[in-house]
C-alpha cells in the first residue's frame, strides 16, 4: 500500500488523518492499482457487496414487524406481507435477494477457478471468501425458518439432523441445537438470533477479504503478477468504479424481475402451509443453491457417510490452493485444465438438477456418478495435472498480448522505455 | 539461584493459565448450556392417549414432546408377518417380542431415523411404512429394513394405565 505519501490539502483534513487516518484510507482505495484487463467477471466483488448491504438493509426493516414466536411466526409474514406499507416489497426483496447474492457468489467462485485467482500469494483471501460462502449457507439456511411454513420447518428439521448422525453424541448435540425434542419455539429464537448475527460476521469478513485482496492487488484474465502502479493497471476509480455500476445496474434489472415478476418462483408453494410437525411434505427440497450438496448427500446409501461427504464436498475447497499443483494461474494457458474446468462446471449443474429430483432410479445413478466425479477433479485430476499438462507460453505483460508478442525480456523492455 | 527463580516464574504462570481456564470455564459452560432443553419443555415429558375407539388395522398419531407417536393397533396378518421376519434381514436387529409389550399395540416415535421426517403409514415394499424424505422403508413392526436409515424407528417408554389408555413417557 502506498498511502503514506498521501496529505490532505485542507488543514483540517491533515489535523483529522493525523488523529486518523481515514483520509489516506479513502485516497488508498481511490487510486487502488487495478490490472486493465480486467472483464466483467470481476465485477461480482462489488455486485456482492451490494447483495450483503441490501440484505442487511431489507433484514432489519422486516425484523421490525417479524415476530420470532412459533404460534405468530407464520402470521407475521402475512402481516407483513398485507397490512405492513411496502411490507411485500421489502419481504420479496429479501426473499429474492437471497437468491441472487448466491448466484452472484457461485460466479465469483467460478470465477476464481477459471482463473485461478486462489493460487499463491491469495490463498487467504480465498480462504476467507470460503468461511464467507458458508457463514451465507448457515445464514440462508435460518433465514428459510423463520416464516414457519412446511418447507421452514420441515428443512430446519432435515438439517439439524444431520448432526444425529455423529456418533455417541450426535442425539445430545441435537437436542442442544433444538433446545427441546423436536424442532420447536425455542430453535425458532435462537435462529432469528443467529440469522440476525450472521450477516454482520459476513460484514466483517469481507473486510478482511478485501483487505487482504488489497495487498497483493487483483489477479487478472492473463492471471501473470502485474507490477504497480504500472502502464499495466488503472487507478480503481474512476476506471473500476464506472465498470462495477454499469455491471451492477445489469444485475439490478435481473434482480428486479424476480422481485417485481415472479417473485416465488425460486421458493416453494409448501412454506406458504403453516408448520406441521405431524405431517411432512412429500417432496423435502431446499433452496437450490444448496441442491448440488443435497445432491451428494443422499447419493451416499449411509447417514454418517453422506453427512461426511457433504461437509467434505465444502470444505475441498479451502484445500484447493494446495491441491492445484499448477503454477500456473489462468486457464487461459492451461488447455486441458480448461476443459476439465467447462466438465465440473457441467457436473456442478448435474448435481444441482438431481438434488431436486426424488433420489431413486436413474437420478440416483447419476447423482453417484456426478458425486464421485466432483471428488476425483479435486483429488485426482487437480493434483496430477499441474505436473502433466503442457501450457501454453505467458506473455510477459498484460500489454504484450494486445499490442502483439515480444517473448524476448530484451524487446518488452526497449518496447517499455520507448513508450 | 536463578534456575529456583525461573521455576518460580513457571509456576506462578501455570497456575494463573488453570485458574483462568477454570474460570473461562464457568463463564463459558452457563452460555452453552442455556440452549439445552429447558425445564418447561422437559416438564411436558409425558401424554396419556385414549384408543379405546381404534379399529384393529388402523393407526394414530399423536404428539409426545413435539414429536409424532404412532399408535398402531395390528391385524393378527402384521403381527405374523413382522414375527416370521429372519434375524438375519434385519439392518437393525430387533424381535418385534422385544419392541412391544401386547403384540397388538405397537408404539413408536414416528420418526424416521435418517433426517427425522414422519414415515407414511401402510406405503412402502414391507407394508410398513415409508419415509417420503429419502426414501426408506420400514416394517409392520417399525423396523428399517430398505433405504438410508440406520436404526428402526424408536419405541419410547409407555405403559397401559388401562385398557383402554396408553401413557407415553
Amino acid at each position: 500500500m502506498s498511502d503514506h505519501e498521501y496529505v490532505p490539502k485542507s488543514k483540517f483534513g491533515k489535523w483529522f488523518n493525523d488523529r486518523l487516518p481515514l483520509l489516506s484510507l479513502a485516497s488508498h482505495l481511490t487510486d487502488y492499482p487495478t490490472p486493465k484487463n480486467l472483464n466483467y467477471w470481476w465485477t461480482f466483488g462489488g455486485i456482492l457487496t451490494f447483495c450483503l448491504i441490501t440484505q442487511i438493509v431489507t433484514g432489519l426493516t422486516l425484523a421490525m414487524h417479524y415476530i420470532a414466536h412459533a404460534d405468530l411466526a407464520f402470521e407475521s409474514v402475512e402481516h407483513i406481507m398485507r397490512d405492513v406499507n411496502y411490507g411485500w416489497l421489502i419481504r420479496y426483496i429479501h426473499a429474492n435477494g437471497a437468491s441472487m447474492f448466491f448466484l452472484a457468489v457461485y460466479i465469483h467462485i467460478f470465477r476464481s477457478l477459471f482463473y485461478g485467482s486462489y493460487k499463491s500469494p491469495r490463498e487467504i483471501i480465498w480462504i476467507i471468501g470460503i468461511m464467507i460462502y458458508l457463514l451465507m449457507m448457515a445464514a440462508a439456511f435460518m433465514g428459510y425458518v423463520l416464516p414457519w411454513g412446511q418447507m421452514s420447518f420441515w428443512g430446519a428439521t432435515v438439517i439439524t439432523n444431520l448432526f444425529s448422525a455423529i456418533p455417541l453424541v450426535g442425539v445430545g448435540i441435537v437436542e442442544w441445537l433444538w433446545g427441546g425434542y423436536s424442532v420447536d419455539n425455542p430453535t425458532l429464537t435462537r435462529f432469528f438470533t443467529l440469522h440476525y448475527l450472521i450477516p454482520f460476521l459476513i460484514l466483517g469478513l469481507v473486510v478482511l477479504h478485501i483487505w487482504a485482496l488489497h495487498v497483493p492487488g487483483n489477479n487478472n484474465p492473463i492471471g501473470i503478477d502485474v507490477k504497480k502502479p504500472s502502464k499495466d493497471t488503472v487507478p480503481f476509480h474512476p476506471y473500476i468504479v464506472i465498470k462495477d455500476a454499469f455491471a451492477l445496474l445489469m444485475f439490478m434489472i435481473v434482480f428486479a424481475f424476480f422481485v417485481f415478476y415472479s417473485p416465488n418462483i425460486l421458493g416453494h408453494a409448501d412454506n406458504y402451509i403453516e408448520a406441521n410437525p405431524m405431517v411432512t411434505p412429500a417432496h423435502i427440497v431446499p433452496e437450490w443453491y444448496l441442491l448440488p450438496f443435497y445432491a451428494i448427500l443422499r447419493s451416499v446409501p449411509d447417514k454418517l457417510m453422506g453427512v461426511v461427504a457433504m461437509l467434505s464436498a465444502i470444505l475441498i475447497l479451502a484445500a484447493l490452493p494446495w491441491l492445484d499443483t499448477s503454477k500456473i494461474r489462468s486457464a487461459v494457458f492451461r488447455p486441458l485444465y480448461k476443459q476439465f474446468y467447462w466438465i465440473l462446471v457441467v457436473d456442478v449443474l448435474i448435481l444441482g438438477y438431481v438434488g431436486a429430483m426424488p433420489a431413486e432410479g436413474l437420478y440416483l445413478l447419476v447423482a453417484r456418478v456426478a458425486t464421485a466425479y466432483y471428488f476425483i477433479h479435486f483429488l485426482i485430476i487437480l493434483p496430477i495435472l499441474g505436473f502433466k499438462e503442457k501450457t501454453i507460453p505467458l506473455p510477459l505483460t498484460i500489454t504484450e498480448p494486445v499490442l502483439g508478442g515480444f517473448p524476448d525480456p530484451a524487446a518488452v523492455k526497449k518496447k517499455e522505455s520507448l513508450n | 539461584m536463578s534456575d529456583k527463580k525461573i521455576e518460580r516464574r513457571e509456576f506462578l504462570f501455570t497456575a494463573s493459565y488453570a485458574v483462568g481456564a477454570v474460570g473461562v470455564g464457568a463463564v463459558v459452560w452457563p452460555l452453552v448450556d442455556q440452549m439445552n432443553p429447558d425445564a418447561s419443555v422437559k416438564a411436558l415429558a409425558s401424554t396419556e392417549v385414549d384408543v379405546s375407539t381404534l379399529e384393529p388395522g388402523k393407526a394414530i398419531t399423536v404428539l409426545w414432546r413435539g414429536k409424532p407417536v404412532f399408535i398402531k393397533r395390528r391385524t393378527s396378518e402384521e403381527i405374523a408377518e413382522a414375527r416370521s421376519v429372519k434375524m438375519e434381514d434385519l439392518k437393525d436387529p430387533q424381535k418385534d417380542e422385544d419392541r412391544v409389550k401386547d403384540p397388538e399395540w405397537l408404539v413408536m416415535v414416528g420418526v424416521c431415523t435418517h433426517l427425522g421426517c414422519v414415515p407414511l403409514n401402510d406405503k412402502g415394499d414391507y407394508n410398513g411404512w415409508f419415509c417420503p424424505c429419502h426414501g426408506s422403508h420400514y416394517d409392520t413392526s417399525g423396523r428399517i429394513r430398505k433405504g438410508p436409515a440406520p436404526t428402526n424407528m424408536e419405541v419410547p417408554k409407555y405403559e397401559f394405565v388401562n385398557s383402554n389408555t396408553i401413557k407415553i413417557g
